[in-house]
């Protein structure tokens, strides 16, 4: 790959460091990610991995943008409100770098098209808002041997894992869904709007580090944070035996992800 | 008085103590809403009860967090 001049120019402080120079940067130029939930996390890691020149980037995102998502969603401007997130997102990464090919999917995330979709990308960043979709992510990413950043965050609490192929994945730490009752979401909860823009670069960084192959990355362990003390820790995650998707019993395979398609594909088909 | 170290952090708790207690001990709020590892082994929910914590034990409360958007 040849860069243009203005492209040395606009990389140069990533050409600059030695752990990147122009083979990290032609990697970078090269490489193709997918970000689910063009929201709170997927905001700025859109918008990093724009400016990064991330040379494929997949948005995806079902929603439209809603006046109380510009607390935090950075990459919606006011004049968006009622737009899909998708193309939303999508205009403003084609503004700020026309070198990034964008691939706006305006759905959401499913057992039905979670396959198809990653097999295109190397990379795939978790920026839901639910545990269905982030353990669903964890299941297409781990059995399809799909490096992934998992995130998430509440009030003013985040945290995050990074997996590749054969390490700890999000199930080998939290196994299944918490009871639904149980979960406050965001919407009900609240988060302040900073904290996305926390754990959301701490994710930009792991996938440029991931593209790079630069310094350690958070396999293995789970970053959490706590804003109100600024406390942060690494917590040490091993592969875990029991886990339903890694595990040696495994309960969750590429036959249960197609059952969840068929289901809903015939739920639809009796809806009409 | 023995010494357990949660999330990282010395506390002296008096044993005998099950897993369900010291949850409680520790001021969560939701237990279902906390995955748990002793010395970096998961505990399943069910066994919250009958598992008993012993001196020196590294216990990590780990939290569901499930917002993104
Ligand atoms: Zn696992």
């Amino acid at each position: 790959m040849d860069f243009r001049e203005d492209q040395i120019e606009r990389y140069s402080r990533h050409i600059l460091l030695q752990d990147i120079g122009v083979e990290g940067q032609e990697r970078i130029s090269r490489a193709k990610v997918l970000v689910i939930g063009a929201g709170g996390l997927g905001a700025p890691v859109l918008l990093y991995l724009a400016a990064a020149g991330v040379g494929t980037l997949g948005v995806m995102d079902g929603d439209v943008v809603d006046l109380s998502n510009l607390q935090r969603q950075v990459i919606h401007f006011t004049p968006d409100v009622g737009k899909p997130k998708a193309l939303s997102a999508k205009e403003k990464i084609n503004r700020l770098n026309p070198d990034v090919h964008v691939v706006a999917y305006n759905e959401f995330f499913t057992a039905e098209n979670a396959l198809n979709i990653i097999r295109d990308y190397d990379f795939i960043v978790d920026g839901t808002d639910n545990f269905p979709v982030k353990f669903l992510i964890n299941d297409a990413c781990v059995l399809s041997g799909k490096p992934f950043s998992h995130g998430g965050i509440l009030r003013f609490d985040g945290q995050t894992l990074t997996h590749l192929p054969g390490t700890a994945c999000y199930r080998c730490a939290f196994h299944s869904p918490p009871p639904p009752n149980a979960v406050p979401t965001c919407s009900q909860a609240g988060v302040l709007g900073a904290i996305a823009g926390m754990l959301g670069t701490i994710q930009a960084a792991e996938t440029l580090k991931f593209l790079t192959g630069t310094g350690e990355l958070l396999t293995n362990r789970l970053l959490s944070f706590q804003a109100k003390s600024m406390h942060f820790r690494t917590t040490p995650i091993r592969r875990n035996a029991g886990c339903p998707v890694c595990g040696e019993h495994p309960t969750v395979t590429v036959t249960t992800l197609h059952e969840a398609e068929q289901a809903v594909c015939e739920l639809k088909k009796k809806r009409g | 008085m023995a010494k357990v170290i949660v999330n990282g952090e010395e506390q002296d708790i008096s044993l005998p103590v099950s897993l369900i207690e010291l949850i409680r001990q520790n001021q969560v709020s939701q237990p279902d809403m906390v995955s748990v590892q002793i010395n970096g082994i998961f505990i399943v929910r069910e066994k919250y009860e009958e598992t008993i914590v012993k001196e020196g034990d590294e216990v990590d409360f780990l939290y569901f967090m499930g917002g993104g958007r």
